[in-house]
């Protein structure tokens, strides 16, 4: 399928002699909101990691745009990854940074030469970029705490602020991952809803982990359910039903949501 | 069994009862004979009285001088070495993945500063720009790199891993992540190590004149050298005061920036 934003054929990730991720192939059209579900373990997070390259594939390509990006380097393997901006779990912001800094960070790849040097030396952003994280900032409420050091905020605003920096990529596709897992229900929310707002007003292909099928199914466009690193459902949430969920993991949704969130919390404790 | 090897060791290294017993009494008597000669009734007076604090330390206005830049010798090492630890600390550090061979390169490299003691160094060094300030400063700052460049590279492995990924999976590279990513988090440490290492680089300075690398410690070898007892006594009144002085300050200052970077 030339065109897709987003195109994976046959990614697989071992390690040792297990396959985390087993020939996944899978097509993402731009601006799609894709919801990944799986048990803990199922490759969820290892197939994101794999697409920004944090992790390398063991088989398979990843195409962007037609464009093979599997086996970039260097250069090319930043400005890929400033292309597909990552949102983590435990936000990984920079505890100790301010948080207009924090935002700041996802300029890095943007600085190139004499520039980059320069603010790798002063520490300093220049007036534009200051600018653009403000109005990320004040776009989503945390404007009031831009100056504050992002361990002093709640778990919801950390996320946000994460959410900022990604959108300071100025990235094509957003991968999260788990984003909502170690914040409570209020906050969960307004994270999601900021991610429907990327997707929706700028336009950008989002990749959300998830373990609430709920939350999947009210928020995403089309479901992907991962088992054993294999994708075992691709389709509308609609078609989704308690009686698949049941037939391919064996166990009743309910008993699936209150696993899944179980796992949520040893990672989030761990 | 304890005491079998100490005592073992103790014939190994030449530590006879016998030698000890003999050489104590000259110790005292040594300390005996650099006392000052102070007479009460001319304590406070000018220094051609006999007997005056004033005669005892009579080149204190050099000695000072000297003091001075000892303790500059101690800052500039200080500042040069922690510079030094910096750069070299991020690719020694294990869990940052700088490549094996800038890994190995920096690790050994802050291993051999480290284990060649500052005496060696400055011998070496004063042979090479000759005799004075410069020989003795280079001298500490090497090794002060090496000490501190372990030391810095522990914290930097300590320092929270989720900020580097995300700085990382942003598409920063290398350098900024080390810049962006971790320096924040462990700076106030840093500065707490090279705070510290000031304060014995100090310590050092005071002693690195004895082969010829500046500062005061040049004066205490030709007096002791040339045995004027009482200057050696003064020599060693102004060191500890000076010491004790910038140590207190130094531990202040300490706590004032890891407070205040801890609470900001």
């Amino acid at each position: 399928m030339q065109g897709a934003m987003l195109e994976l054929q046959g990614l697989t990730r071992r390690f040792g002699a297990t396959a985390a991720v087993d020939g996944v192939s899978l097509a993402v059209p731009a601006g799609q909101m894709l919801g990944i579900i799986g048990r803990s373990g199922a490759g969820k997070s290892t197939l994101l990691r794999l697409v920004n390259r944090l992790l390398e594939p063991s088989a398979g390509r990843i195409l962007a745009a037609g464009r093979d990006v599997t086996a970039l380097r260097g250069r090319a393997l930043r400005d890929w990854r400033r292309d597909c901006a990552m949102v983590f779990q435990q936000f990984n912001l920079v505890q100790r940074l301010d948080v207009l800094t924090n935002v700041l960070l996802g300029r890095l790849a943007h600085q190139h030469g004499l520039r980059r040097a320069l603010v790798l030396l002063a520490g300093s952003f220049g007036a534009g970029e200051r600018a653009m994280a403000l109005a990320a900032l004040e776009r989503f409420g945390l404007l009031e705490v831009a100056l504050q050091r992002a361990e002093t905020l709640s778990g919801g605003q950390q996320q946000r602020v994460a959410l900022c920096r990604a959108l300071l990529q100025q990235p094509r596709i957003i991968l999260a991952d788990e984003p909502i897992a170690s914040l409570d229900p209020a906050n969960a929310r307004t994270v999601m809803d900021a991610l429907r707002q990327v997707n929706r007003e700028d336009g950008l292909t989002v990749l959300v982990n998830l373990h609430h099928l709920d939350t999947a199914r009210e928020y995403c466009d089309r479901i992907l359910a991962m088992q054993a690193g294999r994708v075992v459902f691709d389709g509308p949430p609609a078609a989704l039903t308690a009686e698949r969920i049941a037939a391919i993991y064996g166990i009743p949704e309910a008993d699936f949501a209150a696993e899944a969130e179980a796992a949520a919390a040893r990672a989030a404790v761990a | 069994m304890l005491l079998a090897c100490l005592l073992a060791a103790a014939w190994v290294s030449e530590v006879r009862p016998a030698t000890l017993a003999e050489g104590l009494p000259r110790v005292g008597e040594y300390f005996w004979k650099i006392l000052p000669t102070l007479r009460w009734d001319t304590l406070l007076a000018g220094s051609e009285a006999e007997g005056s604090l004033a005669s005892w330390f009579y080149r204190l206005d050099s000695w000072a001088w000297l003091l001075f830049e000892t303790a500059n010798m101690a800052a500039l090492a200080t500042l040069l070495g922690a510079g030094a630890a910096l750069l070299l600390a991020f690719p020694a550090a294990r869990n940052l993945g700088a490549g094996t061979l800038a890994y190995q390169l920096s690790r050994r490299g802050l291993e051999a500063m480290r284990t060649v003691p500052e005496i060696v160094f400055a011998l070496i060094l004063v042979w090479a720009f000759g005799v004075g300030p410069l020989a003795g400063i280079l001298a500490i700052a090497l090794h002060t790199a090496g000490a501190l460049g372990k030391l810095f590279a522990e914290a930097i492995e300590n320092a929270p891993r989720p900020a580097w990924d995300g700085a990382r999976a942003a598409g920063g590279s290398w350098p900024q992540a080390c810049r962006f990513a971790v320096l924040p988090q462990v700076a106030p440490n840093l500065l707490s190590y090279a705070l510290l290492r000031f304060e014995i680089n100090l310590r050092s300075a005071s002693v690195i004149g004895f082969v010829g690398g500046g500062g005061i410690g040049q004066e205490l070898y030709t007096v002791i050298a040339q045995n004027y007892y009482e200057e050696i006594s003064a020599i060693v009144v102004l060191i500890l005061i000076a010491v004790a002085g910038i140590d207190l300050l130094s531990e202040r200052l300490r706590h004032r920036v890891i407070g205040a970077m801890g609470s900001a």
